[in-house]
């Protein structure tokens, strides 16, 4: 097809001497293979310059080489030694590009070559270079599979290798070539989990990957024991059940009584390594790239204890705001996510609300995932969102809607009228696909209640006249024949009109006439005798075979003649048996036995390659194989190693000697750390951070021996931290020092907390944390002296954790005290210390997903006799009445038995005041927890809602009263806006009051925290930095609430609350005042 | 992991393929097609679809598909990512990223696709690292490339990629140091038909262009980083000085890039800088239907609405529209049925109005639903969340930077529903 000429036109520059023209040439002839054109006839021509000087022109024939190679082998073999002399180049990157290319070549002769090549560059100087073998190792793979064990111990080598810029790389290789080895990734998987952070982005999504499947292999599942309570049916539930976030104190009191029980039951035990997964992935939710995020989503689902999964549904939210495609696989996870943990996407419902301008596919998801999200409370703003959706141009869509309708109203009882009557008022829509669509789903929700719905099914009746659509009308005939008896006059007359129109009907509607004539047979055979004789006639002489034995079957069953057979006598039965009702369920149901975010999972098949994730073990592998020997190199002294690390990657880890003083003095951290310990302590923070990528080893090590002393593999990573942190200080730093250090690295950790978590949990913290010192202390003056002063510290801190760990008792919670997850470590400590139930329990953060509630207890478990329910007021805009303040209930069944039918009684107000009850609670199983939301009109008043909860077999007197900043909700104002109100609220309605402000509490931050915690308001914008303005409207009365902060010299403050209600603002000036004070 | 790169335009004109591993037939792509003809919108076509043999996942860019052929398991946003970042770099090198620009630069495209995959595994993303390797094509260079037979590729290796920052190239200088960020908030708000907010939130991203010398160091601080409530960063930003500082700490790409996105907290209530007043209706009988809209300001923080736009997607059975503007034009595309109101600058005194007639093709029904408007707006040296940058500081080098802030906040899918 191409001129031969035009290519000797070619040839003759690529053999000219001119760089410009072989360019030239080759460039036009990269354009060809770029078009898809064939220019393998150019081989020779081509190959001769792959020595050329021009760096241009030998990458356009590297380009060329490895695009053709395969094609022509021999004229190939030609360029190997040029590769070769590459391999030996001192340059880095030539060796590294020559291997590349190599290795591209697809020729098999040269397997033995690329094998050298691929086992030398492993073990290169140059990182660079190794990476590049990992690449290779695939390559070679394909090319012929026979090398598989050779590449294996290649591969194992590069595991080991400790640069991040290797290990994305051979885990990729790993995956391609051996993925059954788990084995191999034994010794390095703690490094993997500690470089983790550090590789680039894509290596991040392979490692995350593999990891995810070697923690199915090697660890427990942490939610065991609830599972184990769904097959037992809850039946040898302990009295404290597993829930980790239990209270400890119980334990501690009541252990002896639970020994026998904690003997039946394994405790479940959160491996270390296992924890160490969770925390070093949990930064990259923040990574820019959506595959990053997605993986370590998938991490969390399918590893994490459920109480931890829903940290991912942020960031997984968030990445809806990307571009459409990520939106849809995003999706595709969600909707299987939330079939599995609904609550965790709940605070996000609006995140999922359709635009006009989504396109068709998208639409669709997000109406999956709304129609999953659907529970009691929300149902009916999500049912106010479908209705606009129904009248959308989209019909697709349209359709799609009205099934997830239908699905709403079989799997919520009480909207199930109301959606029928939506649906049936959709009969008499324009659009035909609209009015079979929602035939087809009434069809299905007749099913359930059919008896009080005749006149529905005569409406339907009416509409064989009109639609056309053959799933409607076939799921019309079904309904009629199924209850003909409640519309016996209807019935024989639509199957006269069938018989009339049966030679013209699509094969579903003819099975389905079929169907209802045998049924009216057997019900009304005076009416209809005739008819069915009729259309099993027509029937029996139908094109379509399955019709024609339809008819055969039927006449045989339900026409008696002498030969009829003993069927015939249960004709009836078998026609009008009571069918059960379709169950409506959602087509991403068990989608999780696929690895989440894997391609198997979004197709719904295996794809080529996929590994399964593997089910939990029974029990636990032996976790001792992820230690790693001492080897050689760790010999050296701790200093030169850290030296050593810190060239390599000091930009993570915030090398202290450059950046630390600057820090330190820019920053505006409270924390102790910065004044006190000057650099050497400098940025606790980053403290954490280096023992991750520095002393794994050390940590590795330490640990190793402590296992053989002891069994107390729980062990907190945050002590394991510093305590490598301390062991490579020298060892002739002072105790007291220590303690500070520690101090201040705890108290940096209080202060991350800070940030997600209610203020009086910090305090809290605090508390704990001293009071753990103290203990310390007193262990560490017991503790016998070490016999290596280096050791020293170790022991030291192995001791406090021995104390933490309880392992007298039950081991069991040790490892969920984590950094990550401190509001574990507070209530433990707390627990330890014989306090009673801490005041501030934080709920789950699916409940309150960024705000710290402060929550309150409406019964505590002793009175409730197992039952104990605590209450938070949720700040959400409570649905079905706006005058009403949210309250979330929380009920938490500790005892042994089954609490049954939750619900109010008996509620005494005062005037004016009203309550809208929360659904009742069926069931609630032994050591389940369940939330309600009720809303409650206060009136503006702080007079307390009294009523009675009520459950099978008792009632308790409640009441519940409201703080006063709970009395109002947020408005949005400018700073104009808030300036002019605030003139017309002057004199009585004005109160002023001069505070000093807690020393802790002195930046714009913390006074906005705190006042937004003690009353529900929303920040104004403000000009001046001295100032703090927050507005809100009363609940009821919608009366304007203004308050300003104005901050002076040396804490001195001045309070302002501007609010008509005069009783409101002197009671919300007292709780302010508190709330900055203290 | 990937196989094959295919790039097809919008009518379905394969005009380039790329394999890293064997040559995979480019009729894989007729399965591609024929989805697409299902489809017919191009936005509608599946990103992931299975053939007996090979599974392909593509991206929508610019006009032009992006297609990708794998034929193992493969974490599908691992693609996607992968396809948008290779569309980014076209974007970045060519300034735009179409079927003309690729076609002309396809030389360039093809060295860039090489470098950037390694036997399907992506090598080297990063743009500072590939503009060391190949230079983006300017107007002189290429001028003097093809009279003195130069060329693009780079002469020094790529030693960005054996760095520890392998975002920021070596050996950078300017003469004029000036580090720019443009702090770009999107207000996405669903408005219903009485004007009521049915859902909005704030989703804000800080842009950078630095160009600075050697290696700085900077930190970036805000005055209100509590507000920020979901972030997600540049690689170059130091997590973990966010954690406990609240700053961002980075040792930045040379050029531009986006340091950070964000979302503001949910408690903060959105600002809604305009209400819009809408009527449109049709009538019953008669094939015509009436639209009157008017937009005001609302919440504006005493700074003005710039760039307004309002577009409509008006049902198909509509054959035309005759409406007047008080303020800016209007045009009405025939095959799309889409009105655009281009409003320009919002005057408080005097509102902007349009107004005017629908015609609809006659015989056809009443259209179920009214369509839905879309708004558009620009508003500058405003962040609407509240957010402001504090300060920023440079360590690591001695030189004195020019430093400057940009606020500027966009509608973003701001949807009124009527």
């Amino acid at each position: 097809m191409f001129s031969p000429f035009r290519h000797d036109d070619l040839k003759e520059m690529l053999d000219s001497n001119k760089d410009s023209l072989k360019l030239e040439a080759m460039k036009r002839i990269v354009a060809m293979i770029a078009r898809g054109k064939n220019a393998s006839d150019l081989f020779p021509a081509v190959v001769k310059n792959v020595a050329c000087k021009n760096i241009e022109v030998k990458k356009l024939v590297y380009v060329y080489l490895v695009r053709y190679a395969e094609e022509q082998q021999d004229l190939a073999l030609l360029s190997i030694s040029t590769f070769q002399r590459g391999l030996k180049d001192p340059n880095q990157l030539i060796r590294a590009s020559a291997l590349r290319v190599l290795s591209s070549i697809r020729v098999t002769i040269i397997v033995p070559i690329m094998m050298l090549a691929i086992k030398e560059a492993a073990s290169d100087m140059s990182p660079y270079v190794r990476k590049t073998a990992a690449h290779a190792i695939p390559k070679l793979y394909s090319l012929d599979p026979e090398q598989k064990d050779q590449l294996i111990e290649v591969i194992e080598k590069l595991l080991a290798d400790k640069t991040t810029l290797v290990a994305g790389s051979v885990v990729m290789a790993f995956e391609e070539v051996c993925p059954e080895r788990i084995d191999l990734i034994h010794k390095n998987y703690r490094k993997l989990c500690n470089l983790l952070i550090d590789v680039e982005e894509w290596g991040q999504v392979v490692i995350i990957n593999m990891l995810t499947r070697y923690a199915r292999t090697q660890f427990l599942n942490p939610n065991i024991n609830e599972s184990l309570l769904e097959e037992g049916g809850g039946a040898d539930k302990t009295f404290y059940g597993s829930d980790e976030d239990e209270d400890e104190d119980e334990e501690e009191k009541e252990k002896k009584a639970e020994a026998a029980a904690m003997a039946k039951r394994k405790p479940y035990v959160m491996d270390p390594d296992h924890r160490l997964l969770l925390r070093n992935t949990k930064p990259l939710l923040q990574s820019r790239n959506a595959a990053v995020v997605m993986a370590v989503a998938q991490l969390y689902f399918h590893l994490a204890p459920k109480a931890e999964v829903g940290v991912i549904a942020k960031a997984l939210v968030r990445l809806l705001r990307s571009h459409s495609e990520v939106q849809y696989v995003v999706l595709q996870n969600v909707a299987t996510m939330t079939i599995k943990r609904r609550g965790m996407f709940e605070p996000y419902l609006k995140s999922f609300y359709i635009r006009s301008t989504d396109p068709t596919q998208i639409k669709i998801l997000k109406l999956e995932v709304l129609t999953n999200l659907a529970n009691e409370t929300n149902i009916s703003t999500i049912l106010r969102e479908f209705q606009t959706y129904i009248k959308s141009m989209d019909k697709d869509f349209v359709a799609a809607t009205i099934q997830a309708i239908g699905r709403c109203a079989t799997n919520i009882g009480e909207v199930r009228d109301t959606c029928l009557n939506g649906l049936v008022q959709l009969l008499s829509n324009r659009d035909e696909l609209v009015v079979a669509e929602s035939v087809v789903v009434i069809k299905k929700l007749l099913q359930m209640q059919p008896e009080k719905h005749s006149d529905i099914i005569k409406h339907m009746a009416k509409l064989t006249d009109n639609i056309q659509v053959p799933m409607a009308r076939a799921s019309i005939l079904w309904l009629i024949g199924e209850y003909c008896e409640h519309v016996p006059k209807i019935a024989p007359d639509v199957l006269r009109k069938m018989a009339k129109s049966f030679t013209n009907e699509e094969d579903i509607v003819k099975l389905q006439i079929l169907n209802l004539a045998a049924k009216l047979y057997l019900t009304n055979s005076k009416q209809t005798k005739l008819l069915t004789q009729y259309v099993l006639n027509l029937a029996k002489y139908d094109q379509n075979y399955d019709i024609r034995d339809r008819a055969r079957f039927i006449r045989q069953l339900i026409v008696p003649t002498e030969k009829s057979g003993a069927l015939s006598k249960y004709a009836k039965k078998l026609f009008l048996a009571l069918k059960p009702a379709p169950v409506l369920e959602s087509p991403f149901k068990d989608r999780d036995h696929f690895q989440l975010g894997s391609l198997s999972h979004l197709l719904n098949a295996k794809a080529g390659g996929y590994q399964e994730l593997p089910d939990w073990p029974e029990s636990a592998p032996d976790p001792s194989v992820r230690n790693v020997e001492v080897p050689e190199w760790t010999k050296c002294s701790s200093r030169e190693k850290r030296k050593e690390k810190k060239v390599e990657k000091p930009f993570y880890s915030d090398s202290e000697g450059e950046s630390g003083p600057t820090e330190s003095a820019d920053s505006e951290s409270d924390s102790a750390s910065g004044s006190e310990s000057g650099s050497e302590g400098s940025g606790s923070a980053s403290e954490s951070e280096e023992s991750g990528g520095v002393s794994v080893s050390e940590e590795e090590e330490e640990e190793e021996e402590e296992e053989k002393k002891t069994k107390k593999r729980e062990l907190k990573k945050a002590v394991q931290e510093s305590e490598s942190e301390q062991s490579s200080e020298e060892e002739d730093r002072k105790h007291e020092r220590k303690m500070k250090q520690q101090k201040s690295d705890s108290e940096s950790e209080s202060d991350e907390e800070e940030e997600s978590e209610s203020e009086s949990s910090q305090s809290e913290s605090d508390d704990s944390e001293s009071e753990a010192e103290v203990r310390k202390k007193k262990k560490a003056a017991e503790s016998k002296p070490p016999s290596k002063p280096a050791k020293k510290e170790t022991t030291k801190e192995k001791k406090e954790m021995s104390l933490l760990d309880l392992d007298d008792f039950e081991p069991a919670p040790s490892p969920q005290v984590t950094p990550v997850n401190n509001l574990f470590s507070n209530s433990l400590v707390t627990d330890l210390e014989g306090l009673s139930l801490s005041e501030a329990v934080l709920l789950p953060a699916t409940i309150a997903p960024s705000s710290a509630l402060k929550s309150y207890e409406l019964l505590h478990r002793i009175t409730g006799e197992g039952l104990s329910v605590e209450y938070c007021f949720s700040r959400q805009p409570f649905s079905p009445d706006a005058n009403m303040v949210a309250v979330q209930m929380q009920f938490t069944n500790s005892s042994a038995s089954d609490t049954k039918s939750l619900h109010m009684e008996d509620v005494k107000l005062q005037s004016g005041m009203r309550v809208k009850e929360f659904p009742e609670i069926e069931l609630l199983p032994a050591g389940e927890t369940a939330t309600a939301v009720m809303g409650i009109d206060f009136c503006d008043s702080t007079q307390a809602a009294n009523f009675q909860l009520c459950t099978h077999t008792r009632k308790f007197f409640v009441s519940i009263q409201p703080p006063v900043g709970e009395l109002m909700r947020p408005v949005f104002l400018t700073e104009n806006e808030f300036k002019k109100e605030q003139g017309q609220l002057m004199g009585m309605n004005e109160i002023t009051e001069k505070l000093t402000l807690d020393a802790k509490c002195r930046n714009e931050h913390a006074i906005v925290q705190r006042v937004t915690t003690a009353a529900n308001l929303s920040r104004v914008p403000c000009g001046s930095d001295k100032e703090c303005r927050f507005a809100g409207r009363t609940v009821t009365s919608g009366s304007l609430v203004l308050v300003t902060v104005a901050t002076r010299e040396e804490g001195a403050a001045q309070l302002t609350i501007n609010c008509e209600k005069m009783v409101i603002g002197t009671m919300l000036v007292k709780d302010i005042l508190l709330a900055l004070t203290q | 992991m990937i196989n094959s790169l295919f790039l097809i335009s919008h009518s379905g004109d394969i005009f380039l393929e790329k394999h890293w591993k064997s040559v995979i037939s480019r009729s894989v792509c007729d399965y591609f097609l024929e989805a697409k003809e299902k489809a017919g919108d191009p936005e509608n076509v599946a990103p992931v679809l299975q053939t007996p043999h090979h599974y392909l996942i593509s991206i929508y860019r610019g006009k032009l598909f992006f297609l990708s052929v794998t034929q193992t398991e493969v974490p599908p946003l691992f693609v996607i990512e992968f396809l948008h970042r290779v569309a980014d770099t076209f974007q970045d090198y060519f300034g735009d990223c179409s079927e003309v620009v690729i076609k002309e630069n396809t030389v360039t495209v093809y060295e860039l696709l090489e470098e950037m995959l390694d036997n399907g595994f992506p090598l080297a993303t990063e743009s500072n690292v590939l503009k060391e390797m190949i230079r983006p094509p300017t107007i002189l260079r290429s001028v003097v490339n093809t009279l003195t037979g130069g060329s693009n590729v780079g002469g020094t290796l790529p030693t960005g990629q054996l760095s520890n920052v392998p975002w920021r190239r070596a050996g950078v200088k300017y003469t004029n140091n000036e580090a720019y960020f443009d702090v770009i908030e999107e207000i996405d708000a669903i408005l219903d038909k009485s004007g009521t907010t049915v859902f909005a939130e704030i989703q804000g991203v800080v842009e950078a262009c630095v160009k600075l010398t050697g290696m700085p160091d900077l930190t970036l601080s805000f005055m209100n980083p509590r507000l920020l409530d979901d972030v997600s960063f540049h690689p170059c930003v130091r997590f973990k000085r966010w954690e406990s500082e609240r700053v961002l700490s980075f040792i930045p790409p040379d050029g531009n890039f986006r340091l950070m996105s964000y979302h503001v907290s949910s408690q903060n209530l959105v600002a809604i800088p305009v209400y819009v007043k809408q009527n449109i209706s049709f009538l019953e009988t008669g094939s015509c239907g009436r639209l009157d809209i008017t937009i005001g300001p609302k919440q504006t923080m005493g700074k003005s609405v710039e760039n307004l736009t309002v577009t409509i997607p008006m049902p198909k059975s509509v054959l035309s529209v005759n409406l007047t503007a008080t303020q800016g034009t209007y045009t009405f595309d025939l095959t799309t049925k889409v009105v655009l109101w281009d409003v320009g600058k919002l005057n408080p005194q005097k509102l902007p109005n349009l107004r005017g007639s629908i015609s609809i093709q006659t015989g056809s029904p009443k259209p179920e639903e009214n369509p839905s408007i879309n708004i558009g707006l620009q508003i500058q040296q405003l962040a609407i969340s509240g957010l402001k940058v504090s300060r920023l500081d440079m360590y690591g080098e001695k030189y004195k930077p020019f430093k400057g802030v940009k606020y500027v906040t966009k509608a973003g899918k701001f949807q009124v529903r009527t």
